[in-house]
């Protein structure tokens, strides 16, 4: 086995290009979910209709790289809009229902046919970020320390990641200190008594389905951009769960909960890759073979966070006392 | 210290209502809420149809009636939380149908719930800090910046302060509010609606579930709503309190207003033995009376069945 890259890639998944536009996504919907009580299933529909606002402003219309930007800010913040007029004023299980269809039918459309000319079909688009690495300020070369060495595309892609992820923790940290944090909170616990005291709350789940998927989308242009390109599949329903594992992992309604479920995550799935991998090539599992390594290490994953539901559900960062309320 | 002014505006709301009639929908001389013609219908089920009644300001009313005579269905209209499908009533002179409930909070009516509902995950002073009204942290743009609203939420806290030491809720103050039991949070309930610094409190079944130990503090907290000048409209079964605490009362059966009157007398009235109580103010109180009843009916069923055969 060869523990070099075992361990080289398992530290670099700690603060890697998944985790990074995967942590993005889990402050979304830790926001939504977490803090507010509404179950968007539909959380890869905002990190799309960014990545392809970008991609499709770029490559199809020939716009600049931050007119892209402001496209796939402005196209969340719409869909955020039209997902929330119907369903916000319904029960919670409604949401989840209609974002998840909602989320499906974005996914369908970038990927249909009919708009192949638009949004490429199922190949999606690439070479809309030659404007982000333009403005890179890191000189050709090699950053970093063993097992942490990044080129300066990386290191680029990863700084403005990580600026974001710490500016969308304080922008958590503050309103959740504020009395709009107290609204939204209380909005989770129960609506009607927020109702009774003289606050709207179909403003504040509109406000706060807005926010988280605003916070979502920046991990679709993390990945547009680290990757150079959009594909519809990888804005699948199976992107929505695991933001929601990450986010329970972490801890729900905990600032840093989703950042250090997302870096756990990525760690454990590319260390469970690493030693299935080099334990097949090494002859110690002669019953399996090395494609079977991908869809076991889920599988192996799976496992694991089961046994964390049952011995520690409130997550890393989760206080019991809140759970145990919860459960009464 | 408020001994005077208790026996004052005890004296006074009773005062006005000493020798009102007592016809359903009769007319007060100083109305907080006006109701008319309000009806809401489930299906073929017709839940509420209140022709008129009144609301007198400064007292505390009774709103009694059998299990599903549509008391809290009424609540929910008056409170926006469910729309009526006809009729208009003004708070204050102000119309309120159609208005939803968190504009009715804010206009000044401020309701509680049957079943409490506390804010479990919230700490107590959290849970009093959000029924203040007007809090500029409460808009998402100000709310990041801290500065604007620190002396706003320092005011609130004091005044959430008072009331939780009011309602003996001081000691709590940082715990869960998921953690109090069913009277505290009751009493939590009511302490966070007067942080809405409403002029009529609505009550529904504040009673319901708190142990006997803490319903006279409940109903001295109560009474003490009178005292500061709020006007109370409180859904009750428990007689004794309702005859306790209450200066008029208003009694509803199968969705309609049928009686109003004075607590003391109110339970005599013909109208509410027979819709109220009609169906159990005879019920047998020993075994023996049980046997006599249990004959007396069969004995009518037969000179029934004796007379149909005729």
């Amino acid at each position: 086995m060869n523990w070099d890259i075992i361990l080289s890639t398992t530290v670099k998944a700690a603060v890697g290009v998944e985790t990074v536009w995967y942590a993005l996504a889990a402050i979304g919907i830790n926001i939504h979910f977490g803090y507010t009580g509404l179950l968007n299933f539909g959380q890869s529909a905002f990190l799309a209709v960014a990545g392809y606002g970008l991609a499709v402003t770029v490559t199809t219309l020939g716009l600049p790289f931050w007119i892209g930007i402001g496209v796939g800010l402005a196209a969340a913040v719409l869909l955020a809009i039209l997902l929330g007029i119907p369903t916000l004023r319904l029960r919670a299980d409604y949401l989840a229902i209609v974002t998840i269809a909602a989320a499906e039918i974005v996914r369908l459309i970038f990927r249909s046919v009919e708009f192949k000319d638009v949004f490429g079909g199922s190949d999606g688009r690439r070479g809309f970020s030659q404007g982000f690495y333009d403005i890179n300020p890191y000189p050709q070369g090699t950053y970093g320390f063993w097992p942490l060495s990044f080129n300066e595309r990386e290191m680029w892609v990863l700084s403005v990641a990580w600026a974001l992820i710490a500016i969308s923790c304080l922008i958590v940290y503050l309103l959740m200190k504020s009395p709009w944090g107290r609204v939204i909170k209380a909005i989770r616990e129960d609506e009607d008594a927020v109702r009774s005291l003289g606050k709207n709350v179909f403003s504040y789940k509109m406000q706060s389905l807005i926010l988280g998927g605003v916070l979502g989308c920046l991990g679709g242009f993390i990945y547009g951009l680290a990757t150079g390109s959009v594909q519809p599949d990888i804005f699948g329903t199976e992107t929505t769960f695991f933001a929601y594992t990450i986010v329970i992992l972490g801890g729900a309604a905990r600032v840093f909960g989703p950042v250090v479920g997302a870096s756990i995550f990525w760690v454990l799935l590319v260390l469970v890759n690493g030693l299935l991998t080099g334990a097949v090539q090494s002859g110690l599992l002669p019953f399996m073979d090395i494609t079977q390594v991908g869809p076991f290490r889920f599988l192996l994953v799976g496992l694991g966070l089961i046994l964390l539901l049952v011995y520690r559900p409130q997550g890393i960062f989760g206080d019991k006392r809140e759970l145990a309320i919860n459960a009464r | 210290m408020h001994a005077e002014t208790t026996t004052d505006r005890k004296a006074a709301a009773l005062a006005v209502f000493k020798d009102m009639p007592r016809e359903p929908g009769v007319a007060k001389p100083d109305p907080i809420l006006v109701v008319d013609n309000v009806v809401r219908r489930f299906g073929g089920l017709t839940a509420v149809d209140v022709k008129h009644v009144e609301i007198q300001r400064g007292s505390i009313t009774a709103l009694i009636g059998p299990n599903g005579a549509g008391k809290t269905t009424f609540f929910n209209q008056l409170t926006g939380f469910d729309t009526a499908d006809s009729g208009e009533w003004t708070f204050n002179g102000r119309r309120m149908n159609g208005v939803p409930a968190h504009k009715v909070a804010r206009a000044g009516m401020v309701r509680t719930f049957q079943l409490t509902k506390a804010l479990s995950r919230l700490t107590v002073l959290e849970n009093m800090r959000l029924g203040a009204q007007g809090q500029s942290g409460e808009s998402f743009w100000q709310a990041l910046l801290p500065f604007i609203w620190r002396s706003q939420e320092d005011e609130i806290t004091s005044r959430a302060d008072e009331l939780l030491a009011r309602f003996k809720l001081d000691a709590k103050r940082e715990d869960f509010a998921g953690s109090l039991s069913g009277g505290q949070r009751k009493l939590l309930e009511m302490a966070r609606a007067l942080m809405v610094k409403p002029e009529l409190v609505m009550l529904d079944e504040p009673m319901a579930g708190v142990n006997p130990a803490l319903t006279q503090s409940l109903l001295g907290h109560v009474k003490d709503l009178r005292e500061q000048g709020m006007s109370v409209l409180f859904v009750e079964h428990d007689m004794d309190m309702v005859r306790d605490i209450s200066d008029w009362v208003i009694v509803m059966a199968q969705g309609a207003v049928i009686a109003e009157g004075p607590p003391d007398t109110i339970m005599s009235d013909e109208r509410v033995i027979d819709a109220y109580l009609g169906a159990h103010h005879d019920a047998p109180l020993t075994e023996s009376e049980l046997e006599q009843q249990l004959q007396e009916a069969e004995e009518a069923l037969e000179a029934e069945i004796e007379e149909d055969k005729k």
